[in-house]
């Protein structure tokens, strides 16, 4: 299958996400360019952690408006994957492709840390391969990661189990010691209605390989890799906007 | 025609955590300024306008804060119009 991974000014794990795709995935992997309003042909395209835009105004509030998103709504409503991590979760709320927001961590200081999260669904394209409940082992790297959602979405969310992945303890349970930044109901990814869009906090790209903290988040890599082999993956080229003459 | 200078308030929802007013607060009752009830921590932004008239400058702007300067899920905002630089 074919990823794409799109560089923001400001983006970090561009490089660990290609890298992660190409080298230990084996699939073919693409940078995609902010300013580019074409996402190649790709099937499942990245929205990478890192400070786009230096998290100006709100994180991801600048980015939103970039040429590639544009392709990038065409792609999701087209029923094409988009994974948001980090960052690249915190853009696709403030697109309106997610549901929430993500806030300041309610501890007012940024985390650094691994943590357990829980598959809360396999119904997705990005956990398909997964059970639910698996407990998976992620870093987690962020300031603003506090999920926040109006009592009306979160229930719809729940009811529609749109909540893909939540912070748990070692032994799977849903406390709040678990919860590393506050986030209502301990939620650590959500999908949306389509569950073709799923924005994660914790950083699957960044555990990959045993020898540099795990390779649980494979688990989720390899997940949309199954998904893509199923569905044609190559075949259907992805839509693409035109832009100019 | 003047310019117009367009005030935007943006402050966190009502029901929505404020961390960093919670900490404002703390450091307020700790210098003694026990009176403090709540603080709600928010943004505040200038612009100046030109070639546009009062009423529609109002709709622009608030258009504005929909689409880019605020967040409805998590913000509310409030918009004033003054006289700008000529």
């Amino acid at each position: 299958m074919r990823w794409g991974v799109i560089v923001f000014p400001g983006s970090l794990d561009d490089r660990d996400a290609l890298r992660a795709t190409e080298r230990v995935l084996g699939d073919e992997a693409v940078p995609l360019w902010h300013k580019d309003r074409d996402l190649h042909g790709v099937d499942c395209v990245v929205l990478p952690g890192g400070f786009s835009y230096g998290d100006y105004l709100r994180c991801g509030a600048m980015a939103k408006v970039s040429p590639i998103m544009e392709g990038v709504r065409a792609h999701a409503d087209a029923g094409g994957l988009v994974l948001g991590i980090c960052n690249g979760f915190q853009i696709l709320c403030e697109a309106g492709l997610l549901p929430g927001a993500l806030v300041r961590n309610r501890s007012l200081s940024f985390v650094c840390d691994i943590v357990t999260v829980r598959v809360e669904t396999s119904d997705t394209p990005f956990t398909m391969g997964c059970r639910a409940g698996e407990l998976l082992n992620l870093p987690i790297k962020h300031g603003e990661g506090c999920y926040v959602a109006d009592e009306k979405t979160l229930a719809e969310i729940e009811s529609e189990r749109r909540i893909v992945f939540r912070y748990t303890d070692r032994g799977g349970r849903v406390v709040p010691e678990a919860n590393p930044n506050g986030a209502l109901a301990n939620v650590a990814g959500v999908c949306n209605a389509g569950r073709n869009v799923l924005g994660l906090m914790p950083h699957p790209e960044h555990a990959v390989e045993r020898l540099t903290g795990g390779e649980d988040g494979l688990r989720i890599l390899r997940s949309v890799q199954l998904w893509c082999g199923q569905h044609g993956a190559g075949e259907r080229s992805a839509p693409t906007v035109v832009s100019g003459p | 025609m003047g310019g117009i200078l367009a005030r935007v308030y943006v402050t966190p929802k009502r029901g929505i955590l404020d961390p960093q007013g919670k900490a404002v607060q703390h450091s307020l009752h700790v210098l003694g300024f026990g009176e403090v009830a709540d603080v709600r921590v928010g943004k505040y932004i200038e612009m100046q306008l030109r070639d546009v008239a009062g009423d529609a400058a109002m709709a622009r702007v608030r258009q504005m804060c929909e689409r880019l300067l605020a967040n409805g899920v998590i913000e509310d905002f409030r918009v004033e119009l003054g006289e700008g630089r000529s």
